[in-house]
């Protein structure tokens, strides 16, 4: 067994395999060749050279993109968004052409490779540059995060509660008396009008308004609270910039200052059951004015009704 | 020193073990055998069907959303509901990331190259590999039942987010059984994943041929090594989520349901329950998972751009570092899932500065590799062609996932469109690119014949333009807001208007799946009638070259290797030949131990 193993036989063995790689048919020089041929490398040039016009011609002129934000932060997240795409596109550009220039290059006739192990400089210089290029973006993109997650809402700002359950969103507003009733899953039936599952011992909830739609006045600062009665359901408006899901056990607050008049598509983003390409509700901004007509409205709605 | 002592114990009972032939009987060679090699190419097939179960799937969701109101084929009532839709979704899903991106990558051409490119006669344990491919296999049949019970395959996606699916029934059809069948499914999984995943570190850590020190291991092993890692630490945790959520469905336990949980006017009998910490243990899985899927095709991307451009692989110990990194980082990255989840806005910040650390070694290896073409001798073979593709691929795909790290930019692009596209890219096509391409480099060797290179690359100008055309346009769908998971989009009106972009990606689904005719083709009718496969057709260095094609049943015939050099010695000046074989004495020794 031993002598298979050891140096003398082995070498010869190794060596005369290396040898007889070189001389079969199946990459003799006239495979090589064909491997080496233009076609190849010119069609990937070709496609990669399109790739980059058409990605900086449809990020850059196209038609498909968000709709102009409605919020000042909305409008941070698009610069972060804009700096974003530069560097990323920079990036990009500079590796898929430079795959397209390599292939084109050094296609392999005549020349030798070049034996190199790498660049420990050109190692360091990449690592140091990515590093800091990634994590400043990062840290850019603080602000656009933080004025909304990590400060709360001011003291003056409208609250909204937010339920979701399959496949349908409730807003409910305070009323008059500015606090919202106590509610009872026990209670929680929309067949029978009470879907929030209101508690009609409670005084606070007695003039409590609740509505398939959000209407909020522009201009003000809006703190929705966000809850599920069922399954993780989502909110999202575009235009906003803004999306959160609706977790069951969780109240999570979200609060945003619409500075243009307008109904937007509000959207659940998480998948919820049969109905969730179904569950669409709008968001009104509306003038201060029409916000106040729109509440008595509802309060003179809640009142015929005959109140909780 | 005798060359018995310079290997493990294993490898010398392993050697012995080998030494006595493969067994005889059709039954021991073929079905249970315990030869890696065989037990690689079962996992391939079972890719190779898990893998066309998935594209019929994602066929009838693009028909589906591209003509919502179709009558289609083999859907009972002719139009598709929302409930088949979310099931074909969920399925198409699963189906994919388990079955097809972690099994083909690693249990087929990790299990059948790792012991080769190491020396090595097998895996260290063979019976436990034959064990887990079973298991793979029972989990997969197991899967595929969940379509045919009462209700149907589950609708909840495959994250499954609690409490959609853990409360049966009530939440939607296919919440009853189909849905307990697929906990149970991904759970048999997770088994089968750490036996295997044990058998790899196992086998990477003692059986290594004498010489065969770690960075002189081809950077196919050190991926493949990293990944195995990585299922044994991440496989574990999404095996315990699982139980745990069969038990809020079956035992009455509260893991993910909180209290006051009403479906349908009825209160829930659970209580206590957080449906955050389910989406906290599914991505400590779910995230090291994406790199179980794409590290090996990393590995092999290295490998073939620095074998066909007849050069050393550009920053060889940078590569390995960044294959670690990358397998560290991937650990705790899991929060940039979860950013609009309702989780701390701090610890998203937190999650969002580590999400953009990782793209710092993914840069490197991506400038590494442009390194090892730079002034190399380029050979345009269709396995080279793949790897270029996985390339230019995984810069693109890499690149969105810069916006997406960014909790303030994530928040108006989580759940849209721009997200499928970034994941399909990076973690979907580039890991195919990376099985397409091991497939054309090592086919000749796992099945001693060549693959047609007119079919090959015909197969890969359609598959790359193909990809690029389905998975480019979504990026504008989702920045558009163009929703996810929806089963179609007549709801909303802005969203039905992005439908011509909608029906486009529809079409170029169809070219793009096609196409794959040519590489089935190319496949089986080479098993029978392509070129004899001489043993090393590329003229490559790794020690699966030095022996015959297909290998013996001890892999060397009784002439194991030792090792020289590293792997990658291409070109060396003063050699005759432009490669230098890692067992050949003679030459420099780059790389050395000793």
């Amino acid at each position: 067994m031993a002598h298979r193993f050891s140096a003398g036989p082995h070498t010869s063995d190794s060596q005369s395999r290396q040898k007889g790689a070189a001389s079969t048919p199946a990459a003799g020089n006239g495979k090589n060749e064909q491997w080496g041929g233009a076609v190849a490398p010119g069609m990937l040039a070709v496609a990669l050279t399109g790739l980059v016009g058409a990605a900086v011609y449809f990020f850059v002129w196209g038609k498909w993109g968000p709709p102009a934000a409605i919020t000042p932060v909305g409008k941070e997240v698009d610069r972060q968004y804009q700096l974003t795409l530069a560097i990323t596109g920079a990036i990009f550009i500079l590796a898929q052409l430079g795959l397209a220039f390599a292939v084109l290059r050094y296609r392999g006739s005549g020349r030798g490779a070049h034996y190199s192990h790498g660049n420990n400089k050109l190692e360091f210089l990449w690592t140091f540059a990515t590093t800091v290029i990634f994590l400043g973006l990062g840290l850019l993109g603080y602000k656009a995060w933080g004025a909304v997650r990590l400060t709360p809402a001011s003291p003056g700002a409208i609250p909204i509660e937010v339920t979701t359950s399959q496949f349908v969103y409730n807003f409910r507003y305070t009323g008059p008396d500015g606090r919202f009733g106590m509610t009872d899953p026990k209670l929680i039936s929309p067949s029978t009008g009470n879907p929030l599952g209101l508690d009609p011992n409670d005084p606070a909830g007695r003039d409590d308004i609740v509505v398939p739609t959000l209407t909020v006045p522009v201009g003000r600062e809006i703190d929705l609270l966000i809850r599920s009665q069922d399954v993780i359901h989502s909110v999202f408006v575009r235009e906003l910039r803004l999306q959160q899901d609706a977790v069951p056990g969780l109240t999570v607050p979200l609060h945003f200052t619409a500075d243009k008049i307008g109904t937007y598509d509000i959207v659940c983003t998480q998948l919820c059951g049969l109905g969730h390409s179904r569950m669409h509700s709008y968001l009104n901004v509306v003038s201060e004015s029409d916000y106040e007509s729109f509440l008595k409205r509802q309060e003179q709605l809640l009142r015929q009704a005959g109140g909780r | 020193m005798s060359a018995e002592a310079e290997v493990s114990a294993r490898t010398q009972a392993a050697r012995q073990h080998a030494a006595a032939g493969a067994p005889r009987g059709f039954v021991r060679k073929y079905i249970f055998s315990t030869d890696h090699k065989v037990i690689g190419i079962q996992y391939y097939a079972l890719a190779l069907a898990a893998v066309l179960v998935g594209v019929v799937l994602s066929i009838f969701m693009r028909l589906h959303l591209a003509w919502p109101a179709l009558h289609l084929p083999f859907v009972s009532g002719g139009v598709m509901t929302p409930e088949q839709y979310e099931a074909l979704l969920t399925m198409h899903g699963t189906i994919m990331v388990f079955f097809v991106l972690t099994t083909a990558p690693q249990g087929a051409f990790g299990n059948y190259f790792l012991p080769i490119q190491i020396g090595a006669p097998d895996m260290a344990f063979p019976r436990l590999n034959m064990l887990s491919f079973w298991i793979t296999l029972v989990s997969f049949l197991c899967m595929i039942s969940a379509f045919f019970v009462p209700g149907g395959a589950p609708l909840s996606g495959w994250t499954a987010y609690a409490p959609l699916s853990a409360l049966g029934q009530v939440t939607g059809p296919g919440e009853g059984l189909g849905q307990t069948i697929w906990l149970v499914s991904i759970g048999v999984f997770c088994i089968a994943m750490l036996l295997g995943a044990l058998n790899f570190i196992s086998t990477t850590i003692d059986m290594r041929a004498p010489g065969m020190s770690l960075f002189r291991m081809p950077l196919t092993v050190w991926a493949w090594f990293v990944t195995a890692i990585l299922s044994l630490l991440s496989f574990a945790v999404l095996l315990a989520a699982v139980v745990m959520l069969l038990l809020d469905r079956t035992a009455g336990t509260s893991f993910f349901v909180p209290a006051a949980t009403v479906v349908s006017e009825q209160l829930q009998r659970h209580s206590g329950g957080s449906p955050l910490l389910w989406e906290h243990l599914f991505w400590f899985f779910g995230h090291p998972e994406v790199y179980i899927a794409i590290l090996p095709g990393m590995g092999v991307t290295s490998h073939l751009l620095s074998t066909f451009s007849r050069k050393p692989v550009f920053g060889y110990k940078a590569m390995v570092w960044a294959i670690c990194a990358i397998g560290l980082l991937g650990f705790l990255v899991w929060g940039h899932h979860m950013f609009v989840s309702g989780m701390s806005p701090y610890s998203a910040f937190a999650f969002s500065l580590l999400t953009l650390s990782i793209g710092v070694p993914s840069a490197i290896k991506t400038f590494n590799w442009l390194g090892t073409l730079w002034g190399g001798k380029l050979q345009f073979t269709t396995a080279m062609l793949f790897a270029l593709g996985f390339v230019s691929i995984f810069v693109t795909g890499g690149l969105s996932g810069l916006f997406l790290a960014q909790p303030a930019v994530d928040s108006m692009l989580h759940a849209t469109y721009y997200v499928v596209a970034h994941f399909h890219l990076i973690m979907g096509v580039a890991a195919l690119f990376g099985i397409f391409a091991a497939t054309y480099f090592w086919f000749p060797k796992m099945f001693g014949r060549m693959m047609n290179e007119r079919l090959g690359k015909l197969h890969f100008w359609c598959t790359f333009v193909g990809a690029y055309l389905i998975f480019f346009p979504m990026h504008f769908v989702g920045l558009a807001g163009g929703i996810r998971r929806y089963a179609d989009f007549t709801a909303v009106d802005y969203l039905w208007r992005l439908q011509p972009l909608q029906r486009f990606i529809t079409w170029a689904a169809f070219a793009t799946a096609a196409a794959q005719i040519f590489f089935l083709w190319n496949f089986f009718w080479s098993l029978r009638r392509g070129e004899k496969a001489p043993r090393n057709p590329w003229r490559a260095t790794t020690l699966e070259w030095i022996t015959a094609s297909p290998p013996p049943h001890d892999n060397f015939a009784g002439n194991y290797p030792r090792v020289y050099r590293g792997p990658y010695e291409f070109s060396v000046p003063g050699t005759a030949e432009d490669f230098l074989m890692q067992d050949v004495p003679t030459g420099p020794e780059k790389g050395a131990r000793e």
